[in-house]
């Protein structure tokens, strides 16, 4: 048997004036029905009838509208008497009624430039101190390491040497390359106008030793190993498996973060030396090709140029690099907390925050030089 | 520093750990306020309460997660949380199950088992693996790797992972509820087997009183950071010091009663005896707890009530009565005597002790 419901609606009676509501009123009519009542031309009275006894179906959104009609019309000071309505209807309403409360909808504050300021300051400083105290107990777990050197893991050490060093030599060696080739280019011209060609290898050799290989290297081990870090370390602290690796006696800075420090203290300096070496081929071509400088001629000059501090001077800057991604990429990886959403935004925080880093340091280091005329 | 396979053997009786007034908070919501108890050497306890209560911020602040913010918390006699210092986790010997497992996805069965196994010797090792994943029911399972297991078999891991370095204390937090409903009880059983086979003690943390009765010795009920009582599952369910724990523990309804004197009390449905606190018989009007065995069918009863919905359990059915004065109980009736809707059959109270509270408590419910 096929029920065939009656659309629900709300219409006035124009002979009798009565204001009636028919149908089911129910959860598939509602979008027609609130459509009707908030069209509806309520009578300015101070008592509405409505007539009810035509009202075949009501669930709790029906019934809602109704509790709806009724707080609209108290608004303007009338009230709404339901006519004939059925005992269960009644008792229904009575619960919607009883169950409805009035949620205080506050407009949400704006912040004023100033409190947006402070608090993002605040904020900073924070994160700022959390990374210092991570730091020191990175600090202290390194030198119980070096008290106690057979806490030393060195299957994750080798592994992290493979990933972020060895397999990052292509990508290192092909960009340190091409920046050698875009350096030796840029100043070809600059230089064959003085007739000066043959100090390209000058350009090369100081630009990618001290400056460019080290900060280039860091920038890509930022991108390919610091993220790692942090994604892997945040996903490991959302399924709760640093939870269970503490609980079963291991501190995660001595199995996550100690191999990972040192396997880029040893993977980015060494990634530097080949970078300065394809750099300075990249260089070699181009002034070969450009200037028609001879690669003895460019060497012989490279030899005089580049001093062996220079050379150190840029290896050591690789160095702090290394430090600078591999905690910022473990100790983002532990910031991340509870859903795995949060794991993809703190592994870009991670990679925004140690390229930014390496630029801020290698500007201190600028600055440190020129003061001690390195 | 190398272990040795053999547990420690401990002292029996003695408390291994104690929560003296502990409370914690998140932010400055306090989500545990003074909660104390102790656990004795070789017992399982656990705590049991709806979700939120708080139960789980007990369970990490004796792990070492979180913090207290007063009273202390003791554990092997040695005070491993207060307020302003907190022993890590890594340090405190204890062991965990966490409800989604957590193994280590790249490692297989074995050296997940073996993970915490570091400075004992390569025969040690694959000896004390061979002997827990035997213990836990997986003895082949060794070489797979965690996602080849089922998530009872996983869960099984984790246990044995969290047993291997012989923890004084392996706490469960949720341990089954990943698991489906009949493996769930299967798997609480034979884990408190496994625990008291390794004279382990442990602590569990759930919701779900079925499991609470199947794997502990003590259960303590919680509800808004309060442990309502610690007691044995028998006085939970017959002797509740709270509304909230008879109200959570098992079935039962509460019907109004008077008090005479301090040892009856009077309702619709006969005397019953029994002794009733004071401040209950003071005040004369009581609730009285009836749960569904205490009233018995009884065709000879001059007592009727009218069956007004009925759930079927197999050896026995639990009926809804309306009683006449329009008061509900519940009665749990031998399946055999199976009635229909609206018929009305012969009840008789038959309780040994009595279980009264105050009427109109201000406690929540």
């Amino acid at each position: 048997m096929i029920h065939i419901v009656p659309k629900g609606q709300i219409f006035e009676d124009t002979s009798s004036g009565v204001i009636c509501c028919q149908g089911s009123w129910t959860l598939s009519h509602v979008s027609n029905l609130k459509q009707m009542i908030e069209a509806w031309n309520w009578p300015a009275s101070t008592e509405i009838l409505l007539d009810c006894s035509q009202l075949v179906a009501l669930d709790t959104t029906g019934a809602w509208l109704l509790h709806r009609v009724r707080k609209k019309a108290a608004l303007v000071g009338s009230r709404v008497m339901m006519q004939d309505l059925r005992p269960g209807f009644v008792a229904l309403l009575g619960i919607v009624e009883a169950s409805a409360r009035d949620a205080e909808v506050r407009p949400q504050a704006r912040l004023g430039l100033l409190e947006h300021l402070g608090r993002r300051f605040a904020g900073h400083t924070k994160q700022a101190a959390l990374m210092l105290a991570f730091v020191g107990e990175a600090a202290l777990a390194a030198l119980r390491l070096i008290r106690q050197p057979s806490r030393l893991r060195i299957r994750p050490l080798l592994h992290n040497i493979q990933s972020a060093g060895f397999e990052a030599l292509p990508i290192v060696g092909l960009l340190s390359f091409l920046m050698g080739v875009v350096v030796s280019y840029q100043g070809a011209e600059q230089l064959a106008r003085y007739g000066a060609s043959i100090f390209v290898a000058d350009l090369v050799g100081l630009s990618m030793l001290r400056e460019m290989s080290p900060l280039l290297t860091a920038i890509i081990v930022a991108g390919r190993s610091g993220s790692a870090f942090t994604a892997q370390i945040g996903t490991m602290k959302v399924t709760e498996e640093v939870d269970a690796m503490r609980t079963i006696g291991i501190a995660p800075m001595d199995f996550l973060v100690l191999p990972k420090l040192m396997a880029l203290i040893i993977a980015v300096p060494l990634l530097t030396v080949y970078a300065d070496i394809l750099g300075v081929v990249g260089g070699m071509v181009m002034a070969k090709t450009q200037l028609g400088i001879n690669f003895e001629d460019f060497a012989d000059r490279l030899d005089d140029a580049v001093s062996l501090s220079s050379y150190i001077v840029g290896l050591g800057k690789a160095l702090v690099f290394a430090v600078i991604v591999g905690i910022v990429g473990c100790f983002q990886g532990f910031q991340v907390g509870g859903s795995a959403d949060s794991v993809g935004r703190q592994t870009t925080i991670s990679v925004v925050q140690a390229i930014f880093l390496v630029i801020v340091m290698d500007a201190v280091f600028s600055i440190i030089f020129s003061w001690l005329k390195i | 520093m190398s272990r040795s396979i053999v547990c420690p053997a401990p002292v029996p009786g003695a408390p291994l750990l104690e929560v003296h007034a502990i409370r914690q908070s998140y932010g400055r919501q306090e989500v545990v306020k003074g909660l104390s108890f102790s656990l004795a050497q070789g017992s399982i306890g656990c705590l049991l309460g709806p979700s939120g209560c708080g139960k789980t911020t007990v369970l990490r602040g004796v792990a070492g997660f979180e913090p207290v913010s007063s009273g202390e918390i003791i554990l092997n006699g040695a005070s491993v949380s207060r307020p302003g210092f907190m022993l890590p986790p890594e340090q405190r010997r204890i062991g965990m199950v966490f409800q989604d497992y957590a193994l280590f996805p790249h490692l297989s069965v074995a050296d997940n088992v073996a993970f915490g196994l570091h400075g004992m010797s390569r025969q040690g090792c694959v000896q004390r693996v061979a002997e827990l994943l035997e213990v836990v029911g997986l003895p082949d399972s060794g070489r797979k790797f965690p996602h080849e297991l089922s998530g009872g078999q996983q869960q099984r891991v984790a246990l044995a992972r969290a047993l291997a370095p012989c923890p004084a204390l392996l706490l469960l937090d949720e341990p089954f509820s990943s698991l489906d409903v009949e493996l769930r009880e299967r798997l609480g059983q034979e884990v408190r087997e496994i625990l008291k086979q390794q004279n382990t003690t442990a602590l569990i943390v759930t919701h779900d009183q079925h499991e609470a009765f199947a794997i502990a010795d003590e259960i303590g009920v919680m509800y808004q950071g309060v442990l309502q009582q610690w007691d044995s599952a028998y006085n939970l369910y017959h002797r509740p010091a709270s509304r909230f724990v008879a109200d959570f523990i098992g079935e039962g309804v509460l019907i109004p009663g008077t008090a005479l004197n301090g040892e009856r009390v009077e309702t619709e449905l006969g005397l019953l005896k029994g002794k009733i606190p004071e401040e209950c018989y003071s005040q004369r009007m009581v609730e009285v707890l009836l749960r569904p065995d205490d009233i018995v069918h009884d065709d000879a009863s001059p007592m009727q009530a009218e069956v007004v919905h009925k759930a079927f359990r197999g050896a026995d059915i639990l009926y809804t009565l309306l009683l006449s004065s329009g008061q509900k109980v519940l009665s749990l009736v031998p399946s055999h005597h199976n009635h229909a809707y609206g018929e009305k059959i012969g009840i008789r109270l038959e309780a040994d002790h009595v279980v009264v509270f105050p009427q109109a408590a201000a406690e929540n419910l």
